[in-house]
């Protein structure tokens, strides 16, 4: 089925409910000002937290002098890592060869390494009173050469962040599929080289990290609340440095506001808020200000890529060879490590292309910056951005279009499933289709006319294309493949129908904007054959949900799904046999619809489901003992991963004079198969593309020389705001999967992914009569400007 | 050296007493003393919106306000709209256009649209883009939000 149409907002009920844009559950609530966000919880006797973070990047810690900080009134104790010695350091960590483990200490002992590395925890009745005492915190430093990029770390005689890496290198990948690639490239009558930057990403959730922790002395365990994307990671990790078994350990992860991956790590502060209220035996509660969040919390995406592709006369990509750099930052994350975009980056280049040779080295290199962590997309937006600009200028070389040469390289219909050159299996798609439509959709054909006649005007309009598709959902093959100390990828489900006939959802992913609630009610609704209103949903507590992963990597529709889907057939069963035993009938003569299960074909044996309810919980002693007891069924899945593509295409303006960039419209044909609720996929893909135009124009963390963050502050990182964005004309295909039970794939991440190559191709497009291009985002008004002075210098002409 | 006031609040209609250091925020005088936990701190200074609470009728951020700025004043916040079994035209809009996503940045714009529907009923799109524009929202890239406040704008009830 390939349509290109959303369902109506007011279909009728027939057909389920799976597909219907229907209104979020979780809104009433949340547009009421009545959710509960970590820092909306106070506890009687609460100490909050403040930390002393280093001003340094790189430097000795000759001394800690708390005298004066514990004199401030209000103040309760500092710590140091002198209290803190038996908590175990966070470790991420890779069991590969290829891989240097450092570990990230909670608090500082003998040296920093980046500008806002917690060195000590002041505790106090009030955070003004903490505010006060970290500032009379007086910390001695012996100041040590800092690298602040990889060209830095990179050079002769730099100094060695770790030890244990003396030449910076933490992670350095090869693979090498493909032995006869370099005679390939001898031959080859097109060979394109391209270099490609990206700058250093705060992915920037509304709400910072913030966590509460107490000890419960009735359950004799460590409560810890965080706002987390992953609750069961993060008891692990907190368990592990407390030196506690997971049990004793309960996460519980309120709401969340926003997360976009910053929130999948465990941070040394949820260990430290944890350890804290464990000393001193009184809840503690620390709130990160935006200033932590940009100089001291997880950053991501600052990568560089060379490529050179071998083309064909046609212009079909016959070999490609890459050299990646990450800046990793000066620590690893718990689990990813900080190979987490290193890995991705070398085994997701090749993206929607048929890529028949390929050989790559990607590397993690330390700076004396804040560790990485993924960020929506990881290293795709990268990669993608890479392969675009080798696919732009390979169609110059070869004559041939933007569109040509990229439905003569994506993949086809009728190449599915595809395994690519690193073993990967994709799922059928759209690849080809959505290219097309998209192309369709901005009239491409009448582009250089529509782009000459805005010239004549004085103006100067770019369109830009990006294709790619999005690998959603590993399971724990793929995760296993990477050799982490945990392996993720599973997701359990437990459906619980109550004796009013109601139904809980409890499940391991945990919505942080996505609107699970809401989704997975209609997934499991259509199973069970009732109204979405009667199911709710329990998340974000470990001694409430079973085991599982959290919600990250556009996972949870899938994974998640897939086990309430499969929890919710049990279930469905369970109830077939009740009503099949009630009824006198066979089970599978039963359907479960409209609230009642019916005998098909005769229409007035039915009973209702709620009375099956009542039945199976308070007069069980009508059923068969072998029916078992309760309606309540656990199940788990397990996914093979699914990939969504999509094509985006932007038209740009730049304004001579500033160099400044309107996007004047944004189109995206995406793919992400069965919508389970299209109002809901409109709204990630729309907020996606917001996040990829961000870091295409507009965010960078910035750093000097020394390692300073030049971009503290909300007036320094620039978030878009409603006038730098456009409105985006989202459009879809839908390719059902066979890896999911509903068809779904996972789509969390693609507006990111593929909006910073298609800004970054309309800018070009823009500039191209000049003769320049640009290959690095954020693009900036200086970087246009620039580009734009280097054309007339070259052609003594005022553009 | 602390100096302490005894200050008086009109929130949302309701007179409320409060003893405050001067240098407590707006902010956390409804969060933390008054237990108004629905407005929300996003960035601290002044720029994300998130606080936006109303004083005497007009947009304010309450992180960058003190509390003893609001003695004797009139503060409307999200607790003052609609419930959720009720909830008003500009909160049921948001609902409809999917206007939010994780929530945290909401009621700082429902506060901010509730400040421009009053002041004028019938905006253009151009205006409600420029107004949106004041806060920051990092989930819906404002397309839900922009429609929200049109379909309330457009919507016979008042909207707030």
């Amino acid at each position: 089925m390939v349509s290109d149409e959303t369902p109506d907002r007011d279909e009728p009920p027939q057909g389920g409910w799976v597909g219907r844009r229907m209104p979020r559950v979780e809104d009433p609530y949340l547009l009421t000002g009545r959710g509960v966000f970590v820092d909306d919880i106070d506890l009687p006797g609460t100490l909050h937290l403040v930390f002393v973070r280093s001003n340094f990047a790189a430097a000795s810690i000759e001394g800690i002098d708390v005298t004066e900080a514990l004199l401030v009134p209000g103040v309760v104790a500092v710590l140091t890592a002198d209290h803190i010695r038996d908590v175990i350091p966070i470790r991420g960590y890779l069991d590969r060869a290829e891989f240097t483990v450092t570990d990230m200490p909670i608090l500082a002992a003998e040296v920093v390494r980046h500008v806002g590395e917690p060195i000590a925890a002041v505790l106090a009745d009030s955070p003004y009173a903490a505010e006060d005492g970290a500032e009379a915190v007086d910390v001695t430093y012996g100041v040590t050469a800092a690298v602040a990029d990889f060209e830095a770390a990179l050079a002769n005689g730099a100094a060695a962040v770790h030890e244990a890496a003396p030449n910076n290198v933490l992670v350095d990948i090869t693979l090498d599929p493909s032995p006869d690639l370099d005679r390939v490239f001898e031959q080859a009558p097109h060979v394109v080289d391209v270099e490609v930057s990206t700058g250093r990403l705060a992915a920037s959730p509304m709400e910072g990290r913030a966590c509460l922790s107490y000890y419960d002395d009735r359950t004799q365990q460590v409560v810890l609340h965080s706002s987390t994307q992953v609750p069961h990671t993060v008891r692990t990790a907190v368990a592990a440095s407390l030196g506690l078994g997971e049990s004793r350990v309960r996460v519980i992860s309120p709401d969340v506001g926003g997360g976009f991956g910053v929130k999948c790590v465990v941070a040394r502060e949820e260990v430290l808020v944890a350890a804290a209220s464990r000393l001193l035996g009184r809840p503690v509660k620390w709130i990160e200000d935006r200033r932590e969040g940009l100089t001291a919390g997880f950053q991501s995406r600052e990568q560089r890529y060379t490529l050179s592709g071998a083309f064909d006369e046609l212009g079909a990509l016959q070999a490609l060879r890459a050299d990646i750099m990450c800046d990793v930052g000066a620590y690893s994350c718990f689990p990813y490590s900080c190979g987490v975009e290193v890995l991705m980056a070398a085994n997701e280049l090749p993206g929607a292309y048929r890529v028949p040779m390929y050989r790559v080295r990607s590397r993690g290199v330390a700076t004396n910056k804040p560790p990485i962590a993924p960020y929506r997309g990881v290293s795709r937006p990268q990669a993608v951005l890479a392969m675009e600009r080798l696919m732009e200028k390979a169609a110059k070389a070869v004559g041939i279009g933007p569109i040509e040469i990229r439905d003569r390289n994506l993949v086809a219909r009728s190449e599915f499933p595809y395994r690519n050159v690193n073993g990967a299996l994709y799922d059928a798609g759209s690849y080809r289709e959505s290219l097309a439509r998209c192309a369709e959709l901005v009239e491409y054909d009448s582009w250089p006319t529509k782009q000459a006649d805005a010239r004549s005007d004085g103006r100067l309009l770019g369109l830009g294309i990006s294709s790619f598709c999005e690998p959603t959902a590993y399971g724990t093959d793929a995760f296993g493949a990477r050799k982490m100390s945990i392996v993720p990828g599973y997701e359990q489900a437990t459906i619980r129908m109550d004796p009013n006939g109601s139904v809980v959802m409890m499940v391991g992913t945990h919505s942080h904007g996505q609107g699970h609630a809401t989704t997975y009610a209609q997934i499991v609704a259509d199973r069970l054959g009732i109204d979405p209103s009667r199911i709710s949903i329990r998340q974000g507590d470990t001694d409430l949900v079973p085991h599982g992963w959290g919600t990250f990597a556009s996972r949870s529709v899938v994974a998640g799904g897939g086990a309430l889907d499969s929890a919710a057939n049990t279930l469905a069963e369970k109830l077939r046999q009740i009503a099949a035993h009630l009824l006198e009938a066979a089970p599978q003569d039963l359907v479960l619809a409209d609230g009642r299960a019916q005998v098909k074909g005769s229409p007035s044996r039915s009973i209702a489901v709620e009375e099956l309810a009542r039945v199976a919980h308070h007069a069980s002693n009508r059923l068969p003992k072998d029916l078992g007891r309760g309606l309540e069924a656990t199940e788990s899945f397990d996914p093979q991963g699914t990939y969504s593509n999509a094509t985006h295409a932007a038209i740009v303006e730049i304004d001579p004079q500033t160099g400044g960039v309107t996007i004047l419209r944004y189109v995206v044909v995406e793919d992400c198969g069965v919508m389970i609720n299209p109002m809901i996929v409109d709204g990630q893909v729309t907020g996606g593309v917001a996040q990829g135009i961000g870091g295409a124009l507009l965010e960078e963390l910035v750093y000097s020389p020394e390692g300073q963050p030049l971009a503290g502050s909300f007036v320094d990182y620039l978030l878009p705001t409603a006038t730098d964005l456009p409105i985006v004309e989202v459009h879809h295909f839908s390719t059902p999967t066979d890896r999911t039970p509903m068809g779904a794939k996972g789509m969390g991440e693609g507006g990111t992914i593929g909006a910073p190559a298609a800004v970054l191709n309309a800018v070009n497009n823009a500039l191209v009569h000049l003769g320049v291009q640009l290959e690095r985002v954020p693009i900036r008004p200086s970087d246009v400007i620039a580009v734009m002075e280097l054309a007339s210098a070259d052609r003594g002409v005022v553009p | 050296m602390k100096d302490i006031h005894d200050i008086e609040i009109t929130i949302n209609g309701e007179r409320r007493a409060v003893t405050v250091e001067s240098r407590r925020t707006l902010a956390d005088v409804l969060r933390h003393d008054l237990g108004l936990t629905g407005t929300h701190l996003g960035c601290e200074h002044g720029v994300c919106g998130a606080c936006t609470v109303l004083v005497d009728g007009l947009p304010a951020r309450s992180c960058l306000m003190f509390g003893v700025q609001a003695d004797g004043r009139e503060v409307e916040t999200v607790e003052g709209l609609g419930t959720p079994e009720n909830l008003n035209t500009l909160q049921q809009a948001f609902m409809t256009e999917h206007g939010l996503q994780c929530g945290f940045c909401t009621p700082g714009f429902l506060m901010l649209l509730t400040a421009l529907l009053r002041e004028n009923p019938n905006p253009s799109d151009d205006e409600i883009r420029d107004v949106v524009a004041s806060n920051i929202c990092r989930c819906t890239g404002y397309a839900g939000i922009l429609r929200a406040a049109r379909l309330a704008a457009d919507s016979d009830a008042i909207a707030t």
